[in-house]
């Protein structure tokens, strides 16, 4: 099992370095795709197949599909790919490269000391996930229903628009 | 070591018995549509035309295989292998008999969502790559179709699970064995059937391809046996999707006991294959419009009524 989850692991650190190095935007959000699919078998080898599942579905499934769906509708050609390529000049790594060491530092320092176990031995089934989300979670659960209805009535208030009549004997009549 | 090769053998058949029922229902959709429309349809090659599967086979294998050069390569070679095998992974889960079934996973109706979910990128990244106005057009009405059935197709099912308890497709089928979903879950069969459809985009929900005013929707472009994969997935799909109805509606395997339970599982199967080319046979194509006026008005309140009354009943029955 263990040689199982370095391989995704790598699989995953290789895909998600590919996203932000990518050019074109639709490459990009490829690797992006396969860095969230070896995430939800590396949750699975953890024992939490029902979180595995739920990240292709909800994440691979739909949130990325909307994104290419977006990019495809902006028709982003070539002059997007030199932008891209103007933007990554080496001087743009320093930081994100310091910020990305010191959190390895402390990742390093984290799984070294001998305290910690980052690996649960039980299954997390659908069961004890249903369990926690509406006995302590509650609440949490709740919230984020609330902050979904809010986007949904800013979407509906966005999209509704006056009906228009095309025919202009019509629209004489209304402006009268 | 044994039940390895055991598992590799079992996986190899599977593969071996669906690509080849694929391909001969392209045989049994022309027949049963000239059936149904008073015509010959085929009848030259082999007894009853049967052969044209073969003469079509090599008609895919040697025509030219053309990549346009305004295409996106990679992408444009990867999307048509994407269908195939999303649908392909999906009959992993699903128990043809007592014994036969490849992985009994504990989560086997989520993972059939999954790959389901999976395989929109074959059309997206199909008609995307193909960098042509029709396609891309196919690919954003494909997008659109199949993420929002995606939804009511979930939804539908839920209620089967509140019921049986458990993900796992084998419960599911045990959990009929006094009374089918059939009878229990109507509204959630006919949601199901109906997402059922338009997640393979099959006519009267073949939008994205709409030959009549988009060419060929997302697969313009393609030709040879790229298109072939295309081809095979939408058949292989019409099949998942019939095997998953006599799974979760039909009781699966159960049947009385003069056949043995695999006959019943692929008689159920082929019965709902029947139904979906009838379906191609004498329904018109929704406007685009009209098909997600219908999906989210319609078959959403519905959908989430099923899921609140079955929820109360269940309550109410374990007081």
């Amino acid at each position: 099992m263990d040689i199982i989850f370095y391989i995704t692991a790598f699989v995953t650190l290789v895909s998600t370095l590919m996203v932000i190095t990518r050019h074109n935007p639709v490459h990009a959000l490829l690797y992006l795709v396969i860095s969230l699919l070896s995430l939800s078998v590396i949750f699975f080898l953890l024992g939490a197949p029902f979180a595995a599942m739920l990240e292709i579905i909800i994440y691979a499934g739909a949130i990325m599909v909307l994104f290419i769906f977006v990019i495809m509708l902006l028709n982003l050609g070539k002059e997007t790919e030199i932008q891209e390529k103007e933007w990554l000049r080496p001087k743009v790594w320093i930081g994100p490269a310091i910020l990305s060491v010191i959190l390895f530092a402390e990742l390093f320092y984290l799984i070294s000391s001998p305290t910690t176990s980052y690996l649960i031995e039980q299954t997390v089934d659908a069961k004890t996930v249903a369990i926690s989300l509406f006995r302590p979670y509650l609440i949490g659960v709740e919230l984020a229903a609330m902050l979904l209805m809010a986007g949904v009535v800013g979407a509906a208030h966005i999209g509704q628009h006056k009906k228009t009549t095309l025919h202009r004997f019509l629209q004489e009549e209304e402006t009268r | 070591m044994s039940t390895v090769l055991e598992y590799i053998l079992m996986i190899a058949i599977v593969l071996f018995v669906l690509t080849t029922v694929a391909a001969w229902l392209i045989w049994l959709e022309r027949r049963m549509l000239a059936v149904w429309q008073n015509r010959c349809g085929p009848n030259r090659a082999g007894p009853f035309g049967l052969l044209i599967v073969v003469a079509d086979t090599i008609k895919l294998f040697f025509k030219e295989d053309w990549i346009p050069p305004f295409a996106d390569k990679t992408i444009f070679v990867i999307a048509p292998a994407i269908v195939a095998a999303t649908v392909l992974m999906s009959f992993v889960v699903i128990p043809y008999a007592p014994g036969i079934l490849i992985a009994d996973l504990n989560v086997g109706l989520l993972f059939f969502l999954a790959m389901s979910s999976i395989g929109v990128y074959s059309i997206v990244l199909g008609g995307w790559a193909s960098n042509n106005k029709y396609s891309l057009l196919g690919a954003l009405r494909g997008a659109a179709q199949m993420i929002s059935y995606e939804v009511f197709m979930g939804l539908s099912l839920m209620g089967i699970v509140m019921i049986s308890g458990s993900f796992r497709l084998t419960d599911i089928v045990l959990a009929q064995k006094d009374c089918w979903f059939i009878i229990t879950q109507p509204v959630a069969f006919v949601v199901f059937m109906i997402a059922g459809i338009a997640e393979t985009h099959r006519l009267p929900f073949d939008i994205p391809e709409a030959e009549s005013e988009l060419v060929a929707g997302f697969h313009s472009e393609y030709s040879g046996m790229k298109f072939g994969m295309f081809f095979i997935g939408e058949y292989l799909g019409i099949t998942l999707i019939s095997a998953m109805v006599v799974t979760l509606f039909f009781g699966g395997w159960l049947g009385p006991g003069f056949l043995p339970p695999l006959i019943w599982f692929i008689l159920k199967t082929f019965v709902f294959i029947l139904f979906f080319i009838l379906l191609r046979a004498s329904l018109p194509r929704p406007r685009y419009d009209q098909l997600m006026e219908y999906g989210w008005k319609i078959l959403l309140p519905v959908a989430l009524l099923n899921l609140l009354i079955t929820g109360g009943i269940l309550l109410m029955m374990n007081k």
